[in-house]
C-alpha cells in the first residue's frame, strides 16, 4: 500500500514537472537564442525582440493545440474515413456501414430512445430548474434548498447509479420491500415492479437520473439570470396588477431567455454524450439502448468493428454541429461586443 | 429583489411548502445510500433503510431451563436464569412474552404472569426470568418453551467500510482514482492558462480563427476520438514495447477533453483584466513570461480555482475515458470503474455497494461545497461542459 502511494506521487509529480519544465525552458531558451541585448547592437536588438514576438505566441499555445489537434480534430476525420471500412479498418467497404445502420433494428431503437432523452431531459432540467430558480429566490432559506439541489452535480453518474438502483430495488415473493420507490408503491395499495425492465418506461426511469443529476445546474445559471431583471420592471408589472403566474410567464421567462437556451443546449449536448448510466443501469438491454452506448458496444463487441462503431459516433456528432455552428456564431458576436 | 419578490403570488406558505418538498425529493436517494452503508447487512435485507431509526421488532421463541433446574424457596419452587444468548443475541430489549406461538405478545414484561395451576412467571427486559410453581414441578420435564417480542434498537456499524476499502480493492481503486485526477487537474489548467493569455494579450495572425476553433471544440462528442486514439495508443505502445494504457496515457486524455472549455473560459476573464497593468509591465521591460508568471497567474486566481473544481469533479467522476484508456484491470481501476464492476459482480449486496458508492461520492462532495462559490462563479463564467 505504502509503495503504491509512493508510485503514484512520484507519477503526478513527474507529470506535472515535465509539463511545467516544457513552458520555463522553452521561454528560457527563446531568449537566448534571441538575446534583447546584442552588444550594444541596438538594431540587431530590436530584430530579435521582433522575432521573440512572432515565436512566443506559438510557444504559449504550442502544447494546447498540439493535444487539441491530435485528440479532437485529426480524430474527426479519422473517424470519418474509418466509417468507409470494415471490421479491422483495414478494408474499404464504401458505404456498407451506413446501409446497414439504417438496417439495424438496434441501431433505429437507439435513434428514438435518443430522441426520448432530448426530447424529456432538457425540458426538464431547464423548466424544473428555471421553476425551483424562482421559488427559492423568494424564501429566506432559499441557499440552503439551492445547495441540496445542487449536489447531485458533484455524484459521478456512476455513484448515481447505485442511488437509484437502490431506489428501484424489487423483491419477490413476500419480502419486505427495501427499494423505496416499491415500498411507497405498496403503501398506497400498486404491486411492486422491477422497474427498469419494463420497456419503454424503463427510458423515463433511467431519464429521472439525469434529471436529478442536472437540475441543480439548470437551477444555478437560471437563478443568477433572474437576479439581472431590473427591478422595475417587476414593481411596475406589480402596480398594474400582474398576478405571480402571470410575471412569470410574461416577465421574467422572456427577460431570461437567452439564458434559457444556453442551459437548453448544455443539457442537450450532455444527453448526447450521456453513457455512464445506461451502461451501469441496464447496459442497454430492455430497449434502452442509446447511441453512445451502442457506438461503445460496436467498439468492443466479438473483436470490434471500428467501421460501425465509427458510423455511430458521427451520428453523434452530426447532432451536435448545429449546435457547434450557434456556439461559434454566439462567441463571435461576444467577441465583436467588447 | 427578493423582499418584492416576496410580495407577489398568493402563498407564500404554497412557496415554502414546494421547496420543502422538493428539497426532500432531491436528498432521499442520497440520504437512503448513506445511512444503509451505516447498517447491519442483515437488516438491510430485512427492513427498509428508512426503519433504521426506528429500531426493529421481533418475536423468537426460547426454552426456560428444565425442572431439574428448580430450586427450593421456602414453599414455592423456583426455576430462575437468563434467556439471554439463547434466541435473544445482541442488545435487543424484550418488551412482551407469551405462552402460546399465537398469542406471543400475551404478558408484558417485568410483571409476573399467572399462568395458572399455581404458576407464575416474570421475564424481565434484560433477559432474566423467574418461573416459580407453589409445589414440586413435575421432575424429568424439558424446560418450558416461551416466546418472546424483542425489539432492538437502532444500531449502526462502520464494518461495511472496512470491508469494502480492504476486501473489494476499493482502497487501491481510491489511490488509483487520485493518481489519475490530480496531474488531470493541474496540467490542463496550466496549458490552458498559456494558451488563454496568448489568445487575450498576444497578437499573431490567425488569433481569431483559433478563438473560433477553440469554440467550437468544446461540443465534440468524446466518442468521436475513442477509436482513432485507441488505434493510436496501440500502435505507440507496440512501437516501444511500452504498455498502451498507462496513466500519462489517460492524463493526457483528459487534459485534451478539457482544454477546449478551459482555454474559452480562461480566455474571457484574462482578457477581461485591466489593459493597463499589462501596459505598464511591458514598458518596464517584463517580458510576456514574467507577465504571466507574475502578474496573470495571481490575478486569474478565482478563474483558475473554478475550473480546477470542474475538471477535478469531472475527471473524478468520469467512466468513460477510464474504461477505455486505462484499461479495466485491478491494477489500473479507478473507483467509478470498480464500482461499476461492483455493480456487475455484487449486485445484491448493497452493504458492498452503497458502502463503495459513498467512499467514490465523499471526495467530490467535500470539493463540492468546500468550494461551492468558486464553482458557481465558474459556472456563471459561460458556457458549460455536463458531467
Amino acid at each position: 500500500m505504502i509503495s503504491q502511494i509512493l508510485t503514484a506521487i512520484g507519477a503526478m509529480i513527474f507529470g506535472v514537472a515535465v509539463c511545467a519544465a516544457y513552458f520555463l525552458f522553452s521561454n528560457k531558451l527563446l531568449e537566448i537564442i534571441f538575446p534583447a541585448k546584442e552588444g550594444g547592437d541596438v538594431h540587431r536588438a530590436a530584430v530579435n525582440l521582433r522575432r521573440r514576438g512572432l515565436i512566443r505566441p506559438w510557444l504559449f499555445l504550442g502544447p494546447a493545440l498540439l493535444l487539441l489537434a491530435i485528440y479532437l480534430m485529426y480524430p474527426v476525420v479519422a473517424t470519418f474515413i474509418l466509417s468507409f471500412y470494415g471490421p479491422d479498418g483495414n478494408h474499404f467497404v464504401g458505404g456498407a456501414n451506413y446501409v446497414w445502420a439504417f438496417n439495424d433494428t438496434e441501431f433505429r431503437q437507439s435513434i428514438f430512445n435518443n430522441i426520448l432523452w432530448l426530447a424529456v431531459v432538457p425540458a426538464a432540467c431547464t423548466f424544473f430548474g428555471l421553476v425551483i430558480a424562482v421559488m427559492t429566490d423568494r424564501i429566506w432559506w432559499g441557499n440552503i434548498a439551492k445547495a441540496v439541489i445542487f449536489m447531485p452535480m458533484a455524484i459521478s453518474f456512476v455513484g448515481a447509479s447505485v442511488i437509484w438502483k437502490f431506489i428501484y430495488e424489487y423483491r419477490g415473493g413476500n419480502d419486505a420491500q427495501i427499494g423505496l420507490l416499491n415500498a411507497v408503491v405498496q403503501l398506497f395499495g400498486g404491486t411492486p415492479e422491477v422497474w427498469i425492465t419494463i420497456p419503454f418506461w424503463n427510458n423515463f426511469f433511467l431519464m429521472v437520473m439525469l434529471i436529478w443529476i442536472q437540475t441543480g445546474f439548470a437551477m444555478v445559471i437560471l437563478s443568477a439570470a433572474l437576479r439581472g431583471i431590473p427591478e422595475e420592471t417587476i414593481e411596475a408589472a406589480v402596480i398594474d396588477g400582474a398576478n405571480g403566474w402571470q410575471i412569470f410567464w410574461k416577465i421574467m421567462v422572456p427577460q431570461v431567455w437567452g439564458t434559457i437556451a444556453t442551459v437548453w443546449t448544455t443539457i442537450t449536448i450532455l444527453v448526447l454524450k450521456v453513457f455512464d448510466i445506461v451502461l451501469t443501469m441496464t447496459n442497454g438491454q430492455w430497449n434502452t439502448m442509446v447511441l453512445a452506448n451502442l457506438m461503445f458496444n460496436w467498439l468492443f463487441r466479438g473483436g470490434g468493428d471500428s467501421g460501425r462503431s465509427a458510423v455511430i459516433a458521427l451520428v453523434i456528432m452530426v447532432a451536435v454541429t448545429p449546435i457547434m455552428i450557434w456556439n461559434i456564431r454566439r462567441a463571435n458576436a461576444e467577441m465583436k461586443g467588447r | 429583489m427578493i423582499g418584492n419578490l416576496g410580495r407577489i403570488g398568493p402563498a407564500r406558505l404554497f412557496v415554502h411548502f414546494a421547496v420543502m418538498l422538493i428539497v426532500v425529493i432531491w436528498l432521499l436517494p442520497t440520504l437512503g445510500i448513506f445511512i444503509t452503508a451505516l447498517r447491519d447487512r442483515d437488516q438491510i435485507v430485512v427492513s427498509g433503510w428508512w426503519t433504521a431509526f426506528a429500531g426493529s421488532t421481533r418475536t423468537t421463541a426460547v426454552r426456560l431451563a428444565g425442572t431439574d433446574k428448580a430450586t427450593q424457596d421456602g414453599p414455592n419452587y423456583v426455576i430462575a436464569g437468563n434467556v439471554s444468548g439463547d434466541g435473544n443475541d445482541g442488545n435487543g430489549k424484550i418488551q412482551s412474552f407469551g405462552l402460546r406461538v399465537q398469542d406471543p405478545a400475551a404478558y408484558k414484561a417485568g410483571t409476573p404472569a399467572d399462568i395458572g395451576n399455581g404458576e407464575t412467571l416474570t421475564v424481565n427486559a434484560d433477559g432474566s426470568y423467574r418461573y416459580q410453581k407453589n409445589a414440586a414441578f413435575d421432575a424429568d420435564t424439558r424446560g418450558k418453551r416461551i416466546y418472546l417480542t424483542i425489539t432492538t434498537p437502532p444500531e449502526f456499524t462502520l464494518q461495511n467500510y472496512r470491508t469494502v476499502l480492504t476486501g473489494e480493492g476499493i482502497g487501491q481503486s481510491f489511490i488509483n482514482s487520485l493518481t489519475v485526477t490530480i496531474p488531470a487537474t493541474i496540467i490542463p489548467i496550466l496549458i490552458a492558462a498559456f494558451a488563454a493569455y496568448a489568445l487575450a494579450w498576444m497578437d499573431f495572425p490567425g488569433r481569431a480563427l483559433l478563438i473560433a476553433l477553440v469554440v467550437g471544440l468544446i461540443v465534440v462528442p468524446l466518442q468521436m476520438s475513442l477509436i482513432p486514439l485507441l488505434r493510436i495508443y496501440n500502435e505507440i505502445g507496440q512501437m516501444f514495447g511500452v504498455p498502451s494504457k498507462t496513466y500519462p496515457g489517460i492524463w493526457m486524455a483528459h487534459t485534451a477533453f478539457g482544454l477546449p472549455l478551459a482555454i474559452y473560459l480562461l480566455r474571457n476573464y484574462i482578457a477581461g483584466l485591466p489593459k493597463e497593468i499589462i501596459e505598464s509591465a511591458r514598458v518596464d521591460g517584463a517580458s510576456d513570461f514574467d507577465i504571466f508568471v507574475k502578474i496573470i497567474l495571481p490575478l486569474s486566481f478565482p478563474a483558475l480555482a473554478s475550473f480546477a473544481i470542474f475538471q477535478f469533479l469531472w475527471v473524478w467522476n468520469d467512466l468513460l475515458i477510464a474504461m477505455v484508456f486505462l484499461g479495466t484491470d485491478r491494477d489500473h481501476l479507478v473507483l467509478t470503474a470498480a464500482l461499476n464492476a461492483l455493480l456487475g459482480s455484487r449486485g445484491g449486496n448493497w452493504e458492498i455497494l452503497t458502502a463503495s458508492a459513498f467512499v467514490t461520492i465523499i471526495i467530490p462532495l467535500l470539493v463540492f461545497f468546500g468550494l461551492q462559490r468558486y464553482l458557481v462563479r465558474g459556472l456563471l463564467a459561460g458556457s458549460v461542459k455536463g458531467g
